[in-house]
């Protein structure tokens, strides 16, 4: 019970910037719904079954009527494609969920997901822990994205005041987090951002995080030292 | 507080192919094995998503870049919530006295 109970507290903790981070983006999402006549309710049932910021917000920026729904799904899934990259490496630190992992997957954000991951590097992660941080995103997300669309009006550049930047700053404190050593960690980092960087001037769309994210995870198997089961070949090597 | 019909089906349309793109991964990795070089690039997915999002809205301007800057020498030494708050109050002071 106390375990329950400190992992809730911690999830609480952990959450509580990206929360801060995600309510003013929901509240601009809001705001632009209204400018392009979506309706609160409308606003709502986005926000719920779809709850994935980015892509929500591209497409009520695509929005028109009669709403062009295969393109609006089509970007939907290529923006989100990022989430199975992040289910992959998620599935077996959640496998103790069971059947809530369904339930789990639906909640995934990129928030939920990078501070569970943070998580595991210390602790197994616990439902109790998961499910504080993806639930309290989620109301949060629906209360904000739809006082957005009563409220979004008086908030129309929010990036005078940075908070624009707080997304930004919340991801690269979170990958520091996964640095283990220079040869290990330095080649995925670089590889990474630059190919991210390149992609993201050249090809429009989400692509660029699908990139860079390949480029990482290669530099990583490229650079990985030899594991035991080639050792017969590369006994002769002088690296240890 | 109505929702049209074509607006629905949009919305729904998107929501479940978002939920697909979420339970992919799941439904691939329990098919991938638990060593070996995929078990290398997976161990480096968390780090190499983090940096592909991020690196583009760091690289997409000046103070952008210098705030980038700020939050990563920081973040080796302050908890999350601090490094986060010196980071929004660095793009917003460059903002004030820039643009």
């Amino acid at each position: 019970m106390t375990t329950r109970l400190a992992d809730f507290r911690a999830g609480l903790v952990a959450v509580f910037p990206t929360v801060a981070a995600a309510v003013p983006f929901a509240l601009i999402l809001g705001q632009q719904a209204t400018a392009k006549g979506l309706t609160p309710a409308e606003m709502l049932a986005m926000s719920s079954i779809v709850f994935a910021g980015s892509s929500q917000l591209i497409a009520v920026g695509l929005w028109s009527t009669p709403a062009p729904v295969a393109a609006l799904a089509l970007m939907a899934f290529l923006v989100n494609l990022r989430h199975a990259l992040m289910g992959a490496s998620l599935s077996g630190k959640i496998a103790h969920f069971g059947r809530l992992r369904w339930v789990a997957a639906f909640l995934l954000t990129d928030e939920a997901w990078a501070l569970s991951e943070r998580r595991a590097l210390d602790r197994p992660i616990s439902r109790t822990f998961y499910f504080t941080v993806a639930l309290t995103l989620f109301v949060c997300w629906q209360i904000a994205s739809v006082l957005g669309t009563v409220f979004g009006a008086y908030l129309e550049h929010p990036e005078t005041y940075g908070l624009d930047f707080t997304f930004p700053a919340i991801f690269i404190a979170l990958a520091l987090g996964f640095w283990k050593s220079v040869r290990r960690t330095g080649p995925v980092l670089v590889a990474s951002a630059v190919v991210a960087v390149a992609v993201h001037a050249v090809v429009p769309g989400a692509w660029y995080v699908i990139a860079g994210a390949i480029a990482g995870i290669t530099a990583a198997v490229v650079t990985a030292p030899r594991e035991a089961p080639a050792a017969d070949q590369a006994a002769g090597d002088a690296t240890p | 507080m109505t929702i049209d019909p074509v607006n629905f089906a949009a919305i729904l349309a998107m929501g479940v192919l978002t939920y697909f793109t979420r339970i992919l991964g799941f439904l691939i990795a329990d098919r991938l094995p638990k060593s070996g070089p995929v078990r290398v690039a997976l161990d480096a997915l968390p780090p190499a998503v983090l940096v592909a999002v991020v690196a583009p809205i760091v690289m997409s301007g000046p103070i952008e870049a210098v705030a980038g800057l700020v939050v990563l020498v920081l973040a080796l030494r302050l908890p999350l919530i601090a490094t986060v708050v010196a980071g929004v109050a660095v793009a917003a002071l460059l903002r004030l006295a820039f643009i």
